[in-house]
């Protein structure tokens, strides 16, 4: 058996051009090539899409949900990087 | 459904090591509607439960594949082979869609395939009834397609994200498959005699297994519980049945048919209709592999399994070689 | 001298004929093939050719005149009347076979549509431009598995090298030019076949090399298919596609 795995890939398409690649799912393939054609045929075949990226699976880096308090939550409590937290006066424009 | 509750024995007992706390704080953010995702914590009877339920629909997705790619040669027309081939590759993609699923539990894809394969997993009951003429593809995509759209449209909804998000892609591409399965009928029945009573005849064979797809009564379902507290299931069994056979009947008033149950009436009072007695007999027979292509099925998917075996051993050995080639020029 | 709607109506029924028939083909693998998202792609073949069969078909009963559509077409003709060439009718085999049989196929269709979209009559071009696109990504996938089942495991290599050598001798008809193919190319209609040899067999021949695969020595062609003289296994393929249509006179699907 472990000699016919196909490894996972995880598969990104953009839907059209201006907007970001977004993850739509994974498939199983044997190459890069075969990655990117099954791509196509599982999730454009309603012409959702004008790129695709295929990675493979294994070689992307997560973070850890459980750390996502100290990763994410001291950002919340910096306020001065969200624009609305200056004042300006009224009639000053252009700011 | 696709998802009948199947298997669902309550092996696991709620681990005493499970902190009470993070139990607490995981129902309380599926009560809140937040999505659980794959690296979240989860309880491990969640998980579970989850991988038997996507899993189970992926299975059935793909096995029922078989039951309707057997027409897609013998199609009438030009339109109707182009359309039977579109469906039955949207239910390919949908089994995939599932699988990945699935995949982000914790389980691989070869581990789900030797469960289905080892007879061990169980599929949607309805795949096992024979397609014996091109009515049943209507009837097919007229109830077995409406029946799972009755359980899809809520699952959209359920807590846990890669499901939920695979769902809404399943229900964008199926509202199709129905309405393609309906129109079948439709022309059967504005048809010749001969076509009129393949119609009613593929309609009295497919209605009661269509029903039986809702799973066993809500009496009987001893695990819906626990089920629909996290979300994973919406609605109870007995709800969608009759859901599913109140929208159906005036479907089958409309173009002449009638549903084999001289039970069937419509109850003033109660705004819905009655119906007959479920042979659940048939339904234990058919989960237990004695339904009329429970081993047809398996066998089908176990000769395209293994015959494919050389062929994705020689793709991975293709692949192995081509990335030797380029780490020894690199 | 031939009538030139006769002559146009001919070479479309082998255009479509050729596609009809490899539809149904590819139909076949449906639930048995190798891998579920290979099944998908397969199917996807298996539509684009359909579409094909039924854009031509549509064309071709149009010139007739008749009042013939694609199903007419497609469902009521008996094998002596089908005009696809024999390689396309040949049974699936087993994957190696597939692939081979696709990859012969295609790489000749490849070259016959890049032609037939300067066609001089225009509706054929536009069907011939939708249809390039299409075997473009086909020929991509059959190039690829060429060399994962030529270039893979023994076994696969040895399959495939079987599969060269049975269905080599389908590759000759399609570069034999009959009294249609002439007149056809004359009319600017389509490409005169013997002129696609040379660039298939260089396209081939490079295909084959890369995935490791020999051409088999006999240089002995079979043809036939064209004019209407099948092998054996087109009318299974026609009983089981057309019985519906044949069971049920005139109705109405």
């Amino acid at each position: 058996m472990n000699n016919e795995q196909w490894p996972l890939y995880e598969i990104f398409i953009r839907a059209k051009s201006g907007l970001s690649h977004r993850h739509v799912g994974s498939l199983h393939a044997s190459d890069a090539d075969m990655a990117l054609d099954h791509a196509r045929d599982l999730y454009t075949r309603r012409g959702e899409g004008v790129s695709i990226w295929a990675v493979e699976s294994r070689t992307i880096i997560a973070s850890d949900p459980a750390e996502s308090s100290a990763l994410f939550e001291p950002a919340a409590d910096k306020i001065y990087r969200h624009p609305t937290f200056y004042e300006v006066p009224d009639g000053v424009e252009n700011l | 459904m696709y998802t009948q509750g199947l298997d669902q024995k309550g092996k696991e007992s709620p681990s005493a090591s499970e902190d009470e706390s993070r139990l607490q704080q995981f129902q309380a953010r599926v009560d809140n509607e937040e999505k659980i995702e794959p690296k979240d914590w989860m309880p491990a009877k969640y998980r579970n439960t989850l991988i038997r339920q996507i899993s189970q629909h992926a299975h059935s997705e793909i096995i029922g594949m078989l039951p309707e790619g057997n027409w897609i040669t013998r199609a009438p027309s030009l339109r109707r082979k182009a359309i039977l081939l579109a469906k039955v590759q949207d239910e390919a993609g949908h089994g995939l869609y599932l699988y990945s699923a699935a995949e982000t539990l914790g389980i691989s894809r070869n581990e789900m395939m030797d469960q289905l394969l080892s007879g061990k997993a169980k599929y949607s009951s309805i795949f096992n009834y024979p397609t014996l003429t091109w009515a049943d593809i209507g009837a097919i995509g007229w109830l077995v397609d409406g029946a799972a759209i009755m359980n899809q449209i809520p699952l959209c909804r359920c807590s846990y994200g890669p499901y939920a998000r695979a769902m809404v892609r399943v229900c964008r591409e199926e509202s199709f498959h129905q309405r393609q399965g309906y129109e079948i009928m439709l022309v059967l029945c504005r048809g010749s005699d001969a076509q009129k009573r393949m119609a009613q005849d593929a309609l009295n064979r497919w209605w009661w297994p269509s029903l039986m797809m809702f799973g066993p009564g809500d009496a009987n379902s001893t695990h819906s519980a626990q089920s629909m507290a996290w979300k994973i299931k919406r609605f109870s069994n007995d709800e969608l049945r009759q859901k599913f056979v109140d929208a159906t009947v005036p479907q089958a008033d409309h173009i002449g048919l009638k549903m084999p149950d001289p039970d069937l009436k419509w109850n003033e009072d109660s705004g819905h209709y009655d119906f007959g007695e479920i042979d659940w007999s048939e339904f234990m027979e058919v989960l237990a592999g004695n339904g009329p292509c429970n081993r047809e099925r398996m066998q089908a998917r176990q000769d395209a399994h293994s015959n494919g075996a050389w062929v994705r051993e020689a793709a991975a050995a293709y692949a192995r070689k081509q990335a030797d080639k380029s780490s020894k020029a690199a | 001298m031939t009538d030139p709607n006769s002559v146009l109506f001919d070479y479309l029924l082998r255009l479509g004929d050729n596609a009809l028939v490899t539809g149904q083909r590819l139909g076949e693998l449906v639930g048995h093939g190798p891998e579920l998202e290979e099944e998908l792609a397969v199917a996807n073949f298996a539509l684009d050719y359909i579409g094909q069969a039924r854009m031509i078909f549509e064309l071709a009963g149009k010139v007739e005149g008749k009042g013939r559509d694609q199903d007419d077409l497609a469902f009521l003709r008996d094998g002596m009347d089908f005009r696809n060439v024999l390689l396309v009718e040949q049974p699936n085999g087993d994957f190696a076979s597939l692939i081979v049989r696709q990859f012969l196929f295609e790489s000749f269709y490849a070259l016959q549509l890049e032609r037939l979209m300067e066609s001089s009559e225009t509706e054929l071009a536009a069907i011939a431009a939708k249809a390039a696109k299409e075997i473009e990504y086909h020929l991509r996938h059959g190039r690829q598995w060429l060399c994962r089942l030529g270039d893979g495991t023994e076994e696969s290599h040895r399959r495939t090298q079987s599969a060269v050598d049975a269905l080599w001798r389908y590759t000759g008809e399609l570069f034999v030019a009959d009294d249609i193919d002439k007149s056809a190319a004359d009319a600017g209609i389509g490409p005169n076949p013997e002129t696609l040899h040379k660039a298939w067999i260089d396209s081939a021949s490079s295909a084959l090399a890369e995935a490791t695969l020999t051409i088999p020595e006999n240089e002995w062609m079979a043809g036939g298919g064209k004019q209407g003289r099948h092998s054996e296994h087109l009318g299974f393929l026609l009983a089981e596609m057309q019985f519906l249509q044949r069971a049920y006179p005139g109705a109405t699907w």
